[in-house]
């Protein structure tokens, strides 16, 4: 069993940036998620492991400073909240271009524009259908607890090197400023320079002797060779859809109607399934882990066994109901409920919605 | 007398010159009488001579010398229009022992990349930025750049820069001397064998004083021609160089060892 805390989603992030080995963290404070550095400054992780931790001038500084520093092989990270992510979306474009791996979270908070600082789950759009240029994807993942904050810190690097793709863990405001127990997972050892530059031949760290030099670019200017570059990265993303797709079913087993929810609201959505069954309603959860690649395959599951029909229930104005449509097809009914731009919706809420729209509808 | 031939000269002994290799074999993408070349090449020499050819990174810019990354034999990333800066920083605090330099134009470094540029050099990173000064995007064919002279015609200020509606050109060389993470500030130029050498040393001095772990920023601006963009032949391109952006862009060193020179 690891060391249990209470923690500030936020903080548990941050801890668990120091304890998956991270060599550096470069970001700019913005509500709801400036706990993230500020717990990382007070930890002084450069003499707990030698973990560099650096304010930059703005959030396009520090996504280019994950630039810099993932193309020396270094694991690299940056947190923000909805307008800084916005300002990363250069970075993010350059970095999928470059194939740089690196993790970058987004502590989500209500829009458009300034928006609020309450939680909220509408950049659903930028996070997985690019948000930058380019045709690229992000590997997306959404923590639904304190607990997963730290969790899928790790796991968010595994992918990131694995298939050198940039890494998004998207929270809401909600899941960064509440406060859990985390059973926190025991420090994996930075690596050092040497076990870099022998485990990331691409990375330019100083041209190997007697070797060629690296380069890193998202350019070439033949555009049949950037059409190669293209294919291979579809290749790769083909190839993470096949592996790394992740969710959870939740109460599905006899279910007529399914909740597709993550986040915030795939916590808010148990609730509401608990109060359904109480009134013999027959509805399951499934709770979406990945948001790219998104989980086709149990939607897919649950339509060729006849499901009455899905809810979609995001804190948005309809976003991931657009994914959910295009797998079902029209073959059942999809409808979407949520309260936005920092309003966060009750389990009643969410059963009212499913009895209006979906049963009684 | 017997007749020299070609190979009686070609010998090792004879040698007094050869391209570094640092510079790959790849042809050039500039203009003809264009500077970045020999930008690029004193810069190569000096991390040759200096012995860090497996121990540099360079961060290349967006811009006519977007491609530097195929001209330099060494580590190279290409950055984002005008964020060099940042991606340089990142790259020296990772691997503070490697030598680690940006290479900029005018509109990447002073134009769109002017937080970037102004934060790391306050912050006082250990890096070698070199910015090349022509007065004009070059790259994207001619259009008025923030260094752009008064009254300089460009495919954006046709009529010449009016200082009235289209602003001042930008000192950011002056500007980031007055910063204190500054170690070195100096203006070059590569237009003349002797401005050449002048320029090799001062790049020598960045890159020593990087090695030598001296903190903060070691900046050289280098002014060079654009005689494609300014619509000039090349020699006439120097002349005009000398004879009005010089002036303006006063050659030599600005800041040495962190202390303002008095000019």
């Amino acid at each position: 069993m690891g060391e249990l805390r209470l923690m500030k989603g936020n903080e548990a992030l941050a801890e668990a940036a120091i304890r998956a080995g991270v060599d550096g963290y470069f970001g700019y404070p913005i509500t709801p998620q400036s706990e993230v550095i500020e717990y990382l400054m007070s930890e002084k992780p450069h003499e707990r492991t030698g973990m560099v931790v650096l304010q930059a001038e703005s959030e396009v500084a520090s996504i280019n400073m994950l630039y810099g520093g993932g193309g020396t092989g270094k694991k690299v990270m940056t947190s923000s909240s909805s307008p800084g992510i916005s300002l990363m979306q250069e970075g993010l474009s350059y970095l999928a271009g470059a194939e740089i791996p690196c993790v970058v979270a987004n502590v989500v908070r209500g829009g458009p524009g300034l928006g609020d600082i309450q939680p909220a789950q509408s950049d659903y759009f930028q996070s997985v259908k690019g948000g930058g240029h380019g045709d690229y994807r992000l590997f997306v993942i959404a923590p639904a607890s304190v607990q997963e904050m730290s969790d899928f810190v790790p796991l968010a690097f595994d992918v990131a090197f694995k298939y050198r793709i940039p890494s998004l863990i998207v929270s809401d405001g909600l899941i960064g400023q509440m406060m859990e127990k985390v059973e926190l997972f025991d420090p994996i050892p930075r690596l050092t320079d040497e076990e870099v530059i022998a485990r990331y031949p691409w990375a330019t760290n100083g041209k190997p002797k007697g070797k060629e030099r690296r380069i890193l670019t998202s350019l070439d200017l033949d555009p049949h060779k950037m059409e190669r570059h293209n294919w291979a990265l579809q290749e790769k993303y083909k190839l993470i859809e096949e592996n790394e797709t992740r969710f959870e079913l939740i109460g599905c087993d006899d279910a007529e109607y399914i909740i597709v929810a993550y986040g915030s609201s795939s916590r808010i959505a148990q609730k509401s399934i608990q109060l359904a069954r109480k009134k013999g309603i027959k509805v399951g959860l499934l709770r979406l882990i990945t948001l790219w690649p998104f989980p086709k395959k149990p939607i897919e599951e649950f339509v060729k066994n006849g499901i009455k029909g899905f809810l979609t229930v995001e804190m948005s104005a309809g976003q991931m109901i657009e994914d959910v449509k295009l797998v079902v097809e029209g073959r059942a009914k999809v409808e979407h409920f949520g309260r936005y731009g920092g309003v966060i919706h009750s389990p009643e809420e969410v059963l009212e919605a499913l009895e209006q729209k979906l049963i009684g509808g | 007398m017997a007749e020299i031939t070609l190979q009686d000269i070609i010998k090792p002994e004879n040698l007094v010159y050869q391209k570094t290799k640092l510079m790959t074999d790849k042809t050039l993408s500039y203009c003809p009488g264009c500077g970045h070349g020999t930008a690029h090449r004193l810069i190569m020499e000096v991390i040759e001579e200096l012995g860090k050819e497996n121990d540099t990174i360079g961060v290349a810019p967006v811009g006519c010398s977007v491609l530097a990354y195929e001209f330099m034999n060494v580590d190279m990333q290409e950055a984002a229009h005008g964020r060099a800066p940042a991606v340089a920083t990142a790259i020296k605090r990772l691997w503070p022992g490697k030598v680690v330099f940006s290479y900029q134009g005018d509109g990447d470094l002073a134009a769109i990349g002017t937080a970037e540029t102004i934060h790391a050099c306050n912050r006082g990173e250990r890096i070698v930025m070199v910015f090349i000064n022509n007065g004009i995007y070059g790259m994207t064919g001619g259009q008025m750049a923030p260094t752009t002279l008064p009254n300089m015609k460009t495919a954006t200020s046709p009529y010449g820069r009016d200082i009235d509606m289209m602003g001042n050109p930008l000192k950011m060389t002056e500007l980031v001397s007055y910063l204190p993470g500054t170690y070195f500030v100096t203006r070059q130029a590569v237009h003349t064998p002797a401005a050449v050498r002048k320029a090799k040393r001062a790049l020598r001095m960045a890159f020593q004083n990087q090695i030598d772990g001296k903190p903060g920023v070691s900046f050289v601006e280098i002014v060079s021609n654009c005689n494609s963009g300014w619509k000039m032949e090349p020699v006439q391109a120097n002349t005009w160089m000398e004879e009005n952006m010089f002036p303006f862009y006063q050659l030599g060193d600005i800041k040495v060892d962190g202390k303002l020179i008095d000019r």
